[in-house]
């Protein structure tokens, strides 16, 4: 008999990964392309859905040559994906209406001040467990709606469809104009802001709150399930899950049970705890999510702590100030210093998401003197992600009533050791990296082929995690409650700093 | 007129660097042709291969060329040890899973090897990371990698002192051909030379040009890696090898 394997689609937000993994749940072939980041204006950020969908197209083929397989030895193709992210594109042609609004864009920042001072305000986060926030989808397509001439007919009269990245990318290797499936999955569905934590369905209060008609949005299925067979880039292997990234990362980390919890750390990062079978309500700034459903089972819950910067900032150290070649270079340069210099860069690039949610917030570098250098901003920056972190965790541990014991961390900033030292010193737990850096396709991969019987269950998964390194705390504890006190001063010197416009 | 035996690609290539550094600003395709009197596309393709290994920068607005910033760093390492580990920790972690076996990558640093990238044996017991620390080149599978394919380092391996760790040390009248032997198969092995129990296989990674930039390899209790009469298991020498092949690919440094 044949080996057979299970691929994965990350499509996120800077580049889309397809990787080709084993039974084991190991790395067998990885392809990547990046695509453009579109700014047209400041706090505007957009992706082109057909490059995107080029790039699946092309690197789909390219991962199978590279493992040496065809698509007959693909038991299952799963697809994980940047949230929020909103395209919007007509039915008919597969053409989209405009580029995709990407989850930084802050366009609608008036626009849910606007809506935060109409009466059902309060019951958005209610329903949705989501903060009003630029952040999520349903805002973005209201501006698309009230910018795009005729667009909101065309919309009601099903001519124009809603998706995230995931059911953007299902509808083309589905076929398309021609019978491509219209669906999403829980997970996603729960960024939108349009459906209801509990019911698992979109919510007519809520989409009469953001004027949505519900004629363009997709159906909403479990994150596990077969829910067709791909025409394009994979013919005839079957479509098993759709998660999105961080549910995904949770899922690929078996964090299963109530009270697991993970950091993905790559262009933001997120921490996601599962809380079991029922939605967690935060009172300190989290997000309530849907963490999976796999079909015919109940949903899973999770609480999240969504920071907007941390690679990202390493990125605009790198491209924008031009201090270091390559990312990974920011270890060597933070390496030449014993220790920040008193210098402190909170990135509030697009405000600050948890657990403050100030949108008005602007970055600031505090602490400069001359005796700062460039290895000194390099820690600063390192460090950012670091007491980011923390603040989540803070916010975690008051919402939950538990102290988190170990964190489990996966994504790029991972091969970072001086930063992931660095996290645990400021947790002041062990901080855990598993086999897969990669762990975002491969909960992907895992929901996958759950779904058509590769794997046989949760516990089998379980089996394939394995501890790939450990960072244990060794910090003065002085020295950390004095360092956060100084981050926690510096993360309030960029509130307020966007002042409302006159009217 | 060339000099009899020289490559006139090279030769071209060392006239563009030099007219780059010479001029003030960046220059355009156009003009480093007409100043070298060579056709476009010949300029082009120099040019393109420059770009390639960093030695001349495009500037993406204009068009126009400037030396690179590889080029000044000519003189340091060429590939940033934490770089290295970033490129690799994808075919690290699967060498780990396969092999049952602790990784490490290593490059050399003042007649030592640093342990770049430590990937734990995948049998979730207690274990300590231990990237930064320094291991002998000689008695190592990783070091007599690194020893292999850089000359330099080599001489001044032999004319050091060679510690004897255990009876089965390498020594200086064998390096030569245990070095010789490592280049012949591509990948090298250590059996108790190190610690007494202990064995370990270890391969090249290859950047740009086929240049080695470090050795990543498995080590563990001598029964494991090795058969009964001390010979290194195929199976693992494959992995090794393998895991070896794909970060050299994603680092340029294979021809496929
Ligand atoms: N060694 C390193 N030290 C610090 N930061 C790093 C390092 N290597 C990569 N990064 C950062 O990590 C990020 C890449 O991580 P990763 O590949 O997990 O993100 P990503 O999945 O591409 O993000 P997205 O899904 O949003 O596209 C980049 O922002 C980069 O700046
Ligand atoms: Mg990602």
């Amino acid at each position: 008999m044949t080996e057979s394997y299970v691929v994965a689609i990350d499509q996120g937000t800077t580049s889309t990964r397809c990787i080709v993994f084993d039974r084991r749940g190991q790395l067998v072939s990885v392809q990547q392309r990046e695509h453009h980041q579109h700014f047209p204006r400041p706090g505007w950020v957009e992706h082109d859905a057909v490059e995107i969908w080029r790039a699946v197209q092309q690197l789909g083929p390219r991962t199978l040559r590279q493992a040496g397989i065809g698509p007959e030895q693909v038991a299952a193709v799963g697809i994980t994906n940047q949230r929020e992210t909103t395209v919007l594109w007509d039915r008919h042609t597969g053409i989209p209406v405009s580029r995709a609004i990407v989850w930084q864009d802050t366009r609608t920042d008036e626009l849910v001040s606007a809506l935060a001072a109409q009466p059902f305000a309060p019951e958005v986060a209610v329903r949705s467990g989501l903060p009003l926030a630029t952040y999520f989808s349903a805002p973005k397509v209201r501006w698309l709606l009230d910018h795009t001439p005729g667009l909101r007919e065309r919309c009601a009269r099903g001519d124009v469809l809603f998706g995230t990245m995931e059911t953007w990318l299902i509808w083309n290797l589905t076929g398309g104009p021609s019978g491509g499936l219209h669906v999403t999955d829980v997970t996603n569905a729960s960024r939108t802001m349009l459906m209801d934590l509990r019911t698992l369905s979109w919510d007519d209060d809520l989409l009469a709150f953001f004027d949505i008609p519900r004629a363009m949005l997709p159906s909403i299925r479990s994150s596990s399930e077969v829910y067709g067979r791909a025409v394009e880039a994979f013919p005839g292997v079957r479509i098993g899950a759709a998660l999105g990234d961080q549910q995904a990362a949770l899922f690929g980390q078996t964090c299963f049970a109530p009270g697991d919890a993970k950091c993905t750390y790559g262009t933001g990062s997120f921490l996601l705890l599962n809380t079991g079978s029922a939605p967690v309500r935060s009172t300190h700034g989290l997000l309530s999510t849907v963490a999976y459903q796999i079909a015919g089972a109940d949903p899973v819950y999770a609480l999240e702590g969504s920071i907007a910067i941390t690679g990202s900032l390493v990125q605009w150290f790198r491209d924008q100030l031009g201090l270091i070649g390559t990312a990974p270079e920011i270890e060597t340069l933070a390496r030449t210093v014993e220790d920040n210099g008193g210098c402190y860069i909170v990135p509030a690039f697009s405000g600050l998401f948890a657990p403050h949610w100030r949108s008005e917030a602007r970055g600031v570098i505090v602490g400069l003197t001359s005796y700062i250098t460039k290895g000194h901003l390099a820690r600063a920056v390192l460090e950012a992600t670091g007491w980011q972190t923390r603040e989540v965790v803070d916010a975690m541990n008051a919402d939950s009533g538990l102290a988190l014991r170990s964190l489990r961390v996966d994504g790029g900033m991972t091969a970072d050791n001086l930063l992931m030292q660095f996290v645990a010193d400021v947790l002041d737990v062990p901080v855990v990296r598993p086999m897969v850096a990669e762990t975002v396709s491969l909960g992907a991969a895992y929901a996958a082929g759950l779904a058509v019987g590769y794997w046989p269950d949760l516990a089998d998964l379980r089996r394939n995690w394995h501890r790939a390194a450990q960072w244990l705390p060794s910090m003065d504890p002085e020295l950390r409650a004095d360092e956060y006190d100084n981050w926690q001063r510096a993360v309030e010197r960029t509130f307020d700093w966007l002042r409302p416009k006159a009217s | 007129m060339g000099v009899p035996g020289a490559i006139q690609s090279i030769e071209r290539a060392a006239a563009i660097l030099r007219l780059l550094a010479s001029s003030s600003g960046k220059l355009g395709m156009g003009e480093i042709s007409r100043s070298l009197e060579l056709a476009k596309g010949t300029t082009h393709g120099i040019l393109r291969t420059l770009q390639q290994v960093g030695f001349v920068e495009q500037d993406t607005a204009s068009g126009r060329y400037q030396l690179g910033a590889a080029l000044l760093h000519l003189g340091s390492s060429y590939l940033d040890v934490n770089e290295l580990r970033s490129r690799s920790i994808n075919w690290a972690d699967p060498l780990a899973s396969r092999s049952g076996e602790a990784v490490r990558i290593g490059t050399v640093l003042d007649g030592k090897v640093l342990v770049v990238h430590h990937v734990f044996r995948p049998d979730d017991t207690f274990q300590t990371l231990d990237v930064g620390s320094l291991l002998p080149l000689h008695a190592t599978a990783l070091g007599k990698v690194l020893l292999a394919w850089d000359a330099a380092a080599a001489i001044v391996a032999v004319r050091g002192e060679l510690t004897a760790f255990t009876r089965k040390t390498v020594t200086k009248s064998g390096l030569g051909r245990a070095l010789a032997t490592v280049r012949e198969s591509g990948w090298a092995a250590e059996a108790g030379e190190y610690h007494p129990e202990e064995a370990g296989i270890a391969a090249p990674i290859r950047g740009h040009g086929g240049l080695v930039v470090g050795a990543i390899g498995i080590s563990g209790p001598t029964e494991r890696v090795c058969d009964a009469r001390g010979r290194p298991d195929p199976t693992l020498i494959g992995y090794v090898r393998d895991a070896a092949r794909a970060i050299s690919r994603d680092l340029g440094g294979l021809r496929t």
